[in-house]
């Protein structure tokens, strides 16, 4: 018989209130685990879908030159043959500070070229690179193996009447048509893509690219940091971020995180009154007991640990089914929240599950902190003259 | 100097003109291993002396030692120490916990004290055998008589060897037959040199004990050997066995 015994046993007697401090915490706990793994999970999937989107940082070589170009129609004042980016340099990219987060590379030169009697724009891309950058392509044949062939875009392939199979010969070279891209509705409809060092060598810009396109994850790393980085390793480079995209949607789960730290707060606080009200009534409904207790020469110490191990024991099964309740909730609700596209299943999160399960504890034990001290301060006389 | 010395207690409760005098300046004196019983009618202040011979309650005024200790003088740990080791309750509604076994009841003082988990059920049976119920050990309280609780209560009182017993009432919910037991019980403890000081309405139970003492209004008003007790009829025959055969020898050597 140690104190454990007594508050086990008390707990085994007591079901309904022992359920009853349980379920306040219960909730508190699943709804603070819900809220932060769904803010856990749309950021993911907000990640996801950036990566999905392609490119958000783009390096384009320093100019004087203004863009002249607005809703797909060029006005001039953009060239070409404008200073172009060492592609040497494009590795430095790789050695900044959150490196860890460029997801991919893409180096692009650009050149006009004539096919056919129509002048189309030969893209030279990484075609790896290309396939993580541009996700929504879709090709009709297949993409180049190594060196040898081009894919063409649909408009320049509805123009020139190339097809897969086809070779088409550029400045002298004839290279295989692999495969034609779907429309796409972007600018990439109207280009052939070639290999990068295919393309540099029609062109004749060995070793220099046109711009690059880089895919960054944002999570954990401000993409505004990033481009100061790589601006940092590419003075000669342009670099901008796709901020708007970034931004807009960050702050939106910024908004509804602090929304979900509020209501959790609220919760906690709700569950935590749910557990004073209880323990305060099983302090009062206890008194004979605990007078029993003291008269056999419990120190006040004694009842403290009783009614506090009592509470972060059920705290404790509160911390560990509130963790699983809350994980259930999100993979419930994800979908709701994505737009039915939840990226992938919600995962156990032990350091999330060891804190759930910890704070909880010292919510449990925090709630009950004051019965506790009622009952340990309770006079042991007056508990007597009780029965 | 007595083992149990209080010396003029009063317990007063509430302020200015709504002061209860529970007990007003008592005086008693107990030997150890005497068998003392406190009567007096609902009111007299019983309970409350009781209380303060337990450590419990904190007379307003006076002195309480035990074994020389000034028992008032000490922290509240220190009393409650005071009562673990000194002290085993006897209570008149028995106070049984009722989720747990009549022999984790038992062990309950125990609960508080470092030893090991056999050796405190080892106590705890052999206090059960000591009441004669060490085949119900795994019972709850509600599956044994109020007789059986109550010598489960005193059972639980003698689990940690304290040297006094103060019983409030322990006959009060017992039928005559058994109430008879239970001060059967009482007295053979007592008879192993534990100190017995027991509350009491009943006449007939008090003369049990080796001593009366009656209260009224908070105060002693009387207060004497028992000579109807076990022991003093024991104390009482020894004599007159002792006196015959002195006066067999006289005869004889006539």
């Amino acid at each position: 018989m140690t104190l454990k015994n007594i508050v086990i046993n008390n707990l085994r007697r007591r079901k309904a209130r022992a359920i009853f401090v349980l379920v306040g915490l219960l909730i508190g706990v699943s709804t603070v685990v819900g809220l932060i793994s769904l803010v856990q999970e749309m950021k993911k999937d907000i990640n996801h879908k950036l990566e999905m989107y392609g490119a958000n940082i783009l390096i384009v070589p320093k100019t004087e030159n203004l863009s002249l170009t607005y809703g797909g129609m060029s006005l001039g004042g953009f060239s070409f043959d404008m200073e172009e980016i060492r592609q040497d340099e494009v590795a430095k990219i790789k050695t900044i500070k959150n490196s860890a987060n460029v997801a991919a590379v893409g180096p692009m030169v650009l050149g006009p070229i004539t096919v056919g009697g129509h002048r189309i724009l030969l893209a030279g891309v990484d075609f790896t690179a290309a396939q993580i950058l541009r996700p929504w392509w879709s090709v009709k044949g297949k993409f180049p193996a190594g060196e040898n062939g081009v894919i063409i875009g649909s408009d320049a392939s509805r123009i020139s009447g190339l097809k897969p199979g086809d070779k088409v010969t550029v400045r002298g070279r004839p290279l295989p048509v692999t495969g034609v891209l779907e429309a796409t509705g972007s600018q990439d409809d109207g280009l052939i893509f070639a290999p990068l060092p295919v393309a540099q060598g029609i062109l004749g810009k060995q070793g220099r690219i046109s711009m690059v396109e880089v895919a960054a994850l944002c999570s954990g790393c401000p993409i505004p940091e990033m481009v100061k980085q790589i601006s940092a390793v590419l003075p000669s480079g342009n670099v901008m971020a796709i901020q708007q995209v970034v931004k807009g949607r960050m702050e939106t789960i910024g908004h509804f995180q602090k929304f979900s730290y509020g209501v959790s707060a609220l919760v906690l606080l709700v569950g935590c009154l749910m557990v004073l009200v209880t323990m305060m009534g099983s302090v009062r409904e206890r008194t004979i007991e605990i007078g029993i207790f003291r008269a056999m020469g419990f120190r006040k110490s004694h009842v403290l640990r009783i009614i506090l191990l009592e509470a972060a024991l059920v705290a404790a099964v509160a911390g560990i089914a509130g963790y699983f309740a809350g994980l259930g909730a999100t993979r419930l609700l994800l979908p709701l929240f994505t737009q039915g596209q939840g990226h992938g299943a919600v995962s156990l999160d032990p350091i999330m599950a060891a804190t759930a399960f910890l704070a909880s504890i010292m919510l449990g034990i925090a709630a009950s902190l004051y019965p506790a001290l009622m009952a340990a301060r309770l006079d042991p006389n007056e508990a007597l003259r009780a029965l | 100097m007595s083992y149990i010395n209080a010396k003029n207690l009063f317990k007063e409760y509430g302020t200015g003109a709504a002061t209860v005098t529970a007990v007003g300046g008592v005086n008693l004196c107990v030997n150890a291993g005497e068998f003392v019983a406190v009567m007096g009618e609902s009111g007299s202040g019983k309970s409350t002396l009781l209380s303060m011979l337990g450590g419990l309650n904190a007379p307003t005024s006076g002195s309480f030692l035990v074994d020389g200790v000034d028992v008032y003088a000490l922290t509240s740990d220190g009393r409650a120490d005071f009562r673990k080791k000194s002290i085993g309750f006897v209570f008149q509604n028995f106070h049984l916990l009722p989720y747990l076994t009549l022999a984790e009841n038992v062990m309950l003082p125990l609960a508080i004290v470092k030893m090991g988990k056999k050796q405190k059920l080892a106590a705890a049976i052999d206090a059960l055998a000591r009441v004669g119920l060490s085949d119900k050990a795994h019972r709850l309280p509600n599956q044994i008589s109020g007789g059986e609780q109550e010598r489960v209560a005193i059972a639980r009182a003698v689990v940690n060897h304290p040297p006094i017993i103060l019983a409030d009432e322990p006959t009060g919910n017992l039928d005559t037959h058994t109430g008879s037991e239970i001060m059967k019980l009482l007295t053979a403890l007592n008879h192993e040199g534990i100190t017995v000081i027991m509350v009491t309405h009943s006449n007939e139970y008090a003369h049990y004990a080796r001593r009366l003492i009656r209260l009224s209004d908070g105060r002693v008003v009387d207060e004497g050997t028992n000579l109807r007790s076990p022991q003093s009829r024991r104390v009482k025959s020894d004599r007159t066995r002792k006196r015959g055969k002195k006066h067999g020898k006289r005869a004889g050597t006539k």
